[in-house]
């Protein structure tokens, strides 16, 4: 309980802190890290809930995000659809994804590395049919139109973008609040610790990881639509590549996966463990992950609990 | 009416027959034991009962109600609760985070769940270990941790799969002490035990399985004394010597 | 469009590119038969493998065919190392850290290639790759030829050394019963970390034999994880016969959908059949049942 207030407090003294950021920024580029940073913490966010919560490891969550970004395009580009609209379409578009992907996982019964297999597959599955199908731009990718305009959800300066960003963030922090206050996320985790245990104890495990998957696959869209607005850009590698899949996964994971804050510290970590590469390696493709991949191998090795694990003080 | 009838349950597994026609009741008010050698299937029996095993014959009735092939959790909820052989924590939760799991059965809120583990704990003699993960208790205090997750979720009937294995002999006297009193509570008992003084001292009516098959029921003197059952623990002629 | 002549054409390429993800599912059975985890970085391995034969040929002029006497070998301690001194330790024992530490893995030597040597398109040329074999009315370019010749050969020598070995009969132990192979005196740690170096060795063959008639990028990984794994659980995690098998069932479907589906869609094939393996027939077509 007192763990719930003080996790609480210090989420409020970190929304004032984030909401208080474009005071102090004013140079394009850094406004442009903490956007990025929050949507990184966004999509970790996404993860989080089925994976760090509900120990549902997924290996391509890009399925949701990739969704997400390619739906409202759609929508809009050949459908002549609002933003916002499509925005809707497209965040119920990815809960659908999750649904069906989630159904069709959970009633087989796959766990563990099985599941994160059948959800890389589906994303490369969606990777190949985007690629291949001109509705979608195949190979092309697809672009949206620059409308700057709040109606158009495309804004000309970007600490708007940032504040829709922080915005989406709180509201996808919200549901990890809720899960550690909540019977259903009591289930989850119970779930994540020992399925079996809780099947015994009166947990219906499959619609509760149900549930699961589609809260989180629209949060993962949502970071997909945030990220066709901002970018005005996707394409088949950006959407359902293996890139975005690895981010939303090793954000939470380095954070403290199962936490409210551990994907705002993974997101934190990744932001500056890139900064730094940047400044040392240069900016050659491949120089960043290759350094989060030594910083996940690092985690694994010294705090299997992610950095949260330091803050928890648990064995 | 008897609180669980197992009528003619059969389930083989490739070529291993693990029940056959097997068949129990549990009277209410009364504690109920299901003995025999190991490999002679009462685990499995277990299994089928709540639900995590479907079996190939026969039919199980709790409170009337035909709960044959029901799912676990749906078999929970109507008041049926079983605790696991090797016993199964959620391991990274505290000790009350592991019975809430339990409470949140009967009850929605996040924090009264975590009152009513609290209290449970406290009756249990768990007061201390509230906050310790469960991956820290000693064995013994799993064992109580198995048992007061399933009581959290305010069951009529009880299955403890050999709650006593691996307890000192202080510990079975505790734990022994403690089944009486949750029996005295009201809830209904099936336990699976190898100990036979424990048997002997809690149980009023003894069910024995050998081979997948029900080989005598009777009272612990009826069973003590049954040359079957002698056989069937010290083998062939050993009811003899 | 349903000419004969073309199926068998497209079904003989479709063979020969099948017995090369033999090879590679043969490692991964095996790395997954007896260390029971599930090999993320076996893409990678491949892709630094055809890296290392393609410097080979720019730098020192050795052909594919040769290197086969020195990536292998090298491929084989590079990946014994790799099991003994950095997963193991960092994995503690638990399936889905394992699975964390393979990623990672796979992650920095994707990444790396990319940063050493860009995404730019590699591909050697040795006169073999104009060479064609006739089989009938179909032409199968020669280095494909020596591929299917090739890898018989090592499943063959594989199957000695599993079968007539000591080492073999210590690694069928480890994977039968890890616990009771310990009590007899074998060394668990080694016999994972021997397991794990065949199986990257496997790859680095697969990739002495590809590169001929393939091509070379840090993505050439990606896709081939996914290959080898529906190979291995197709034919059932854990059955050589059923890995092979697998394989050559999947490199014929790939050429179909190929095919059919054309070029940029037809990989989905392959994919479509892992979910399905995945959903209805975990243990595979060949498989042994997990208790």
């Amino acid at each position: 309980m007192t763990n719930m207030k003080r996790q609480t407090q210090v989420m409020l003294v970190l929304i004032l802190a984030l909401v208080l950021i474009p005071l102090f920024v004013s140079s394009k580029f850094w406004m442009g890290f903490w956007v990025m940073l929050l949507f990184h913490a966004l999509i970790g966010q996404s993860w989080n809930i089925l994976g760090g919560y509900g120990g549902q490891t997924s290996y391509g969550h890009a399925v949701f995000f990739g969704t997400g970004a390619y739906v409202t395009a759609v929508m809009q580009t050949h459908f002549g659809v609002n933003a916002w609209a499509g925005a809707g379409v497209a965040i119920a578009a990815g809960a659908i994804v999750g649904l069906f992907i989630g159904a069709v996982s959970f009633r087989y019964g796959l766990r563990g590395s099985y599941f994160a297999l059948v959800t890389l597959a589906f994303a490369e599955v969606f990777r190949v049919i985007v690629n291949a199908w001109d509705f979608t731009g195949s190979g092309f990718g697809m672009l949206l139109a620059l409308k700057p305009g709040a109606a158009h959800m495309q804004f000309a300066d970007r600490q708007w973008f940032y504040y829709l960003v922080l915005l989406l963030t709180i509201m996808a922090t919200g549901v990890a609040m809720w899960l550690e206050s909540s019977r259903f996320g009591a289930h989850l985790v119970a779930i994540r610790e020992n399925e079996d245990a809780a099947k015994a104890l009166g947990i219906n495990t499959f619609r509760v990881k149900l549930k699961a998957i589609v809260i989180s696959a629209a949060l993962a869209a949502t970071a997909g639509v945030f990220y066709m607005q901002y970018f005005l850009f996707v394409d088949s590698h950006i959407g359902y590549g293996p890139s975005m899949s690895i981010s939303a996964l090793l954000v939470p994971l380095i954070g403290g996966p199962g936490t409210v804050l551990g994907p705002f510290i993974g997101a934190l970590s990744l932001g500056v463990l890139s900064e730094i590469t940047k400044h040392t390696m240069g900016d050659s493709p491949g120089a960043n992950l290759m350094a989060y991949g030594v910083l996940l191998l690092v985690v694994l090795r010294f705090l299997p609990n992610g950095l949260m694990g330091l803050f928890r003080g648990r064995s | 009416m008897a609180v669980l009838e197992v009528d003619n349950i059969s389930k083989s597994f490739g070529g291993l027959q693990a029940n056959a026609q097997a068949h129990l009741k549990v009277e209410p008010g009364k504690i109920t034991a299901l003995i025999g050698p190991n490999g002679a299937g009462k685990t499995t029996l277990f299994a089928i009962v709540s639900g995590f095993v479907i079996p190939d014959e026969g039919r199980v009735t709790f409170l009337g109600q035909d709960i044959t092939g029901m799912q676990p959790f749906d078999i929970c909820r109507l008041g049926l609760v079983r605790t696991f052989q090797i016993v199964q924590p959620f391991a990274g939760l505290t000790v009350r985070e592991n019975i809430a799991v339990g409470a949140h059965l009967r009850e929605r809120n996040r924090s009264a769940a975590l009152d009513k583990a609290s209290a449970l704990a406290a009756k249990i003699g768990m007061k201390d270990m509230l906050d310790k993960p469960a991956q820290s208790l000693t064995i013994a205090g799993r064992k109580r941790l198995e048992l007061a997750k399933a009581l959290a979720t305010e069951p009529r009937l009880l299955l403890l799969d050999e709650v006593m294995a691996g307890l000192i002999p202080t510990e079975v006297s505790e734990m022994t002490e403690m089944i009486r009193i949750i029996r005295d509570s009201g809830v209904e008992i099936l336990l699976i035990e190898h100990l036979m003084q424990a048997v002997m001292s809690l149980s009023d009516h003894i069910y024995v399985l050998n081979n997948g098959r029900m080989i005598a029921n009777g009272t612990p003197q009826d069973i003590t004394a049954n040359p079957q059952v002698i056989e069937a623990y010290l083998g062939h002629g050993a009811a003899d010597a | 469009m349903f000419d004969i002549g073309i199926l068998t054409a497209v079904t003989l390429n479709g063979l020969t590119v099948g017995a090369i993800y033999a090879l590679g599912a043969l490692g991964l059975t095996l790395i997954y038969g007896v260390l029971h985890i599930i090999n993320f970085a076996h893409g990678s391995t491949l892709m630094m493998a055809l890296y290392a034969c393609f410097f080979l040929h720019q730098r020192a002029g050795v052909d594919p065919y040769t290197a086969l006497l020195i990536v292998p070998p090298a491929f084989f301690v590079l990946g014994y190392a790799l099991q003994r001194y950095l997963i193991a330790p960092l994995g503690f024992g638990k399936d889905i850290n394992v699975l964390l530490v393979t990623l990672g893995i796979s992650i920095i030597l994707d990444n790396l290639a990319l940063y050493l040597w860009t995404s730019n398109t590699r591909n050697i040329d040795i006169p073999q790759a104009q060479m064609f074999v006739e089989l009938g009315d179909i032409s199968l370019a020669l280095p494909k030829i020596i591929g299917v010749a090739a890898s018989i050969v090592v499943g063959l020598l594989f199957w000695l050394l599993m079968t007539q070995t000591d080492l073999g009969k210590a690694i069928r132990a480890v994977a039968r019963e890890r616990r009771g192979a310990r009590i007899v005196g074998i060394s668990v740690d080694h016999i994972f970390a021997m397991s794990f170096g065949i199986g990257s060795a496997c790859i680095a063959v697969a990739a002495c034999l590809l590169i001929p008639t393939y091509y070379v990028t840090p993505k050439v990984g990606d896709g081939f994880v996914l290959i080898a794994f529906t190979t291995v659980v197709l034919g059932g995690m854990g059955s050589f016969i059923g890995a092979l098998l697998g394989g050559l069932f999947l490199g014929v479907v790939e050429a179909w959908s190929g095919l059919w589906l054309g070029e940029s869609l037809g990989q989905i094939g392959v994919f479509i059949i892992f979910i399905l393996v995945l959903l209805f027939k975990p243990n595979g077509l060949f498989g042994q049942r997990n208790t």
